[in-house]
């Protein structure tokens, strides 16, 4: 439910240029395998999309052209098909980002416990220069979020997996400090 | 990220008895604390026994739009020779809604006998819980506890020795508020878009891969087991006002209070004593202004309005708002209810899934006038525009997103009119405040 973070201008129009593709589902690996058990828990191999997009994006940090069309050649489903879904959800990155992807909660209830001011703490400590660009470093991607249903505990802060909740603007360079490199 | 408050002697812990106990969350923990007694006694009942019991239990999903749980699934021929599915609906999106994701971190053996007991009430062999992809941490302890439970045999090819098929996975979403919405999560199992689906046909004729197919909330489910426990009586015992509410409830509060976190009451408790003497009243130095008590799809209401209610369906209903998911979100008299309204309008906006036009277009067109009437540029035809817009925008789609995104907005204009037009006139209202 992310505002998704933007393309970095190099990615644009490039999607094959650089080193050849390696599959995320060889045959015989334990990634294939994870599959295949996944697949058997629906009774259609489309079912297992939205699970072997998850791997793609554990293992590669986003999902690429060329890993959609491995997905869609593994479930029976074409290329295009696999990018409709993959540009449905909000969580799928569709361009690498930062290594630590901050998502700060911004919808009412949070807006309401002051969860502005927590993004342009993040933007500010991070040198990230705007929302969903990655700071020079490659490091940290921060976007604004939609509700994470967490709203108890403004302001919740999904870095990467996990949440941190109850975040205020003066406990952003610690959290930043504490996610090391 | 421990679970905050403890009990308050005022509320009744049913569902939250073991939040915020670790051993809880194991197999032997949960069996400690009398866990899949209800499974066990299930699984030698006829399914149509179970649906009775959970009939005259009373008991309403909790999820939103409060439909009798034993019906709905009374809708399923149970010897119709299709494979019948049962969908968990834990897609937990809906602002100011944090309740069902406290379920899943603390008591997930608690999902699983309440899954298991609706799968086979139904006639299902398998189930789906899908978890909103956000929840990493609901995720990890539910897959836990679903290995514990397989590798024990509680569930599996022979669930708890009776001879009864009852599988059960976990299906991450990934990010998309519509897929809360019954037919959207369907196509999202089923590897598509999240689209909603017109209905009819509704899923327990045709529902996840094209057969019956039933979607209970987490809530509804985790207190089935209590109700098989305790009997029907003792559930529809649980009742303070109208008879058709009964049982406890998981409220969600949020916003601009004193103590926010999970509260667990019998339905028709007072909201008054509610917002004061269990959530602790407005931060210091400041009031209550308005409340949306059912998460954000709900009309908002002012404070007065909601000191006379009684927590339950009807109750909420009287004052013109709705129980809802139990999503309670406050704000109190700093908060500038036309920049509140603005941002809840472009979360629909967000995340409207664009397939009809009163939806796509409504909720956008709806964000920008709010934006700009935020920003001081509003008119007064504005105003009516919003209303107009709210016509098109309300039972004309396929599902409920565009209504949900007009109740808030047309129920806060017609309540804080004066904060709208303070706007537009560049008069300064004494409610607006500075940073909102």
């Amino acid at each position: 439910m992310s505002h998704g973070p933007s393309a970095p201008a190099h990615a644009h129009g490039h999607g094959g240029e650089a080193a050849p593709y390696v599959p995320v589902f060889t045959e015989g690996s334990a990634r294939r395998r994870e599959l295949d058990d996944l697949i058997s828990r629906y009774p259609s191999r489309r079912a297992a999309l939205l699970p072997a997009l998850w791997m793609v994006q554990q293992d590669r940090g986003w999902i690429s052209e060329d890993a959609m069309r491995e997905v869609g050649e593994q479930l029976d489903c074409t290329a295009a098909y696999v990018k409709g879904v993959v540009t449905f959800y909000t969580m799928y990155h569709q361009h690498p980002v930062g290594r630590h992807f901050i998502q700060v909660c911004t919808t009412s209830p949070c807006l309401c416990a002051g969860a502005d001011d927590v993004v342009k703490a993040f933007l500010e400590h991070t040198g990230c220069k705007e929302l969903g660009l990655t700071s020079p470093d490659g490091k940290y991607t921060v976007i604004e979020v939609e509700c994470l249903g967490a709203c108890g505990f403004a302001t919740p802060v999904q870095i990467n997996e996990d949440y941190v909740e109850c975040v205020t603007p003066e406990k952003v360079p610690g959290l930043l400090a504490a996610l090391g490199d | 990220m421990g679970y905050p408050h403890k009990s308050h002697p005022q509320e009744t812990p049913v569902l939250s008895k073991h939040f915020g106990d670790p051993a809880a969350r194991t197999l032997e923990g949960w069996k400690a604390r009398g866990g899949y007694t209800a499974l066990a006694q299930a699984l030698t009942m006829a399914p149509t026994a179970i649906q009775d019991v959970v009939k005259a239990s009373g008991l309403r999903g909790r999820g939103g739009a409060g439909f009798p749980t034993g019906l709905k699934w009374s809708f399923m021929k149970l010897d119709d020779g299709k494979p019948h599915y049962l969908c968990c609906n834990a897609d937990e999106s809906e602002p100011g809604t944090f309740k069902d994701r406290e379920i899943m971190r603390w008591t997930p053996h608690a999902l699983i006998e309440g899954v298991a007991i609706g799968a086979y009430a139904i006639g299902a062999e398998t189930a789906y819980i899908y978890i909103r992809g956000e929840f990493s941490e609901p995720i990890r302890v539910m897959e836990a506890a679903l290995a514990e439970a397989r590798a024990a045999g509680v569930i599996g090819p022979n669930a708890m020795g009776s001879g009864k098929r009852i599988d059960i996975w976990v299906h991450k979403g990934a990010g998309a508020y519509i897929c809360g919405e019954e037919t959207a999560l369907m196509n999202s199992i089923e590897g598509k878009r999240g689209n909603p689906r017109i209905k009819p046909p509704f899923p327990a004729v045709s529902g996840l891969f094209g057969q019956p197919t039933t979607i209970n909330n987490v809530e509804t489910l985790t207190a089935v087991p209590h109700i098989l426990n305790n009997g029907a009586e003792w559930y529809k015992g649980m009742c303070l006002s109208s008879p058709k509410s009964t049982g406890s409830k998981l409220f969600s509060v949020c916003g601009n209070v004193a103590r926010p976190g999970n509260y667990e009451v019998v339905l028709g408790f007072s909201f008054k004593d509610f917002l004061y003497d269990l959530c602790g009243g407005p931060p210091a130095g400041r009031k209550f202004k308005a409340i949306i008590p059912g998460g954000s799809s709900v009309p908002v209401i002012t404070i007065e309005e909601a000191e006379q209610v009684r927590m339950d369906y009807e109750g909420f209903l009287e004052v013109g708002t709705m129980l809802g998911s139990g999503g309670v979100i406050i704000f109190d008299d700093a908060q500038s209810m036309p920049r509140q309204l603005a941002r809840l309008a472009r979360f629909y906006a967000h995340e409207s899934c664009a397939q009809c036009t009163q939806c796509r277009e409504g909720t956008a067109w709806m964000t920008r006038i709010l934006e700009r009437i935020v920003a001081g540029q509003g008119t007064f035809e504005d105003l009516d525009t919003i209303f107009d817009l709210s016509e098109s925008m309300t039972g004309k789609t396929i599902c409920v997103l565009s209504d949900s995104c007009a109740a808030p907005v047309v129920s806060g204009i017609k309540r804080f009119r004066g904060e709208f037009e303070a706007l537009i006139t560049g008069r300064r209202s004494s409610t607006v405040a500075v940073g909102g």
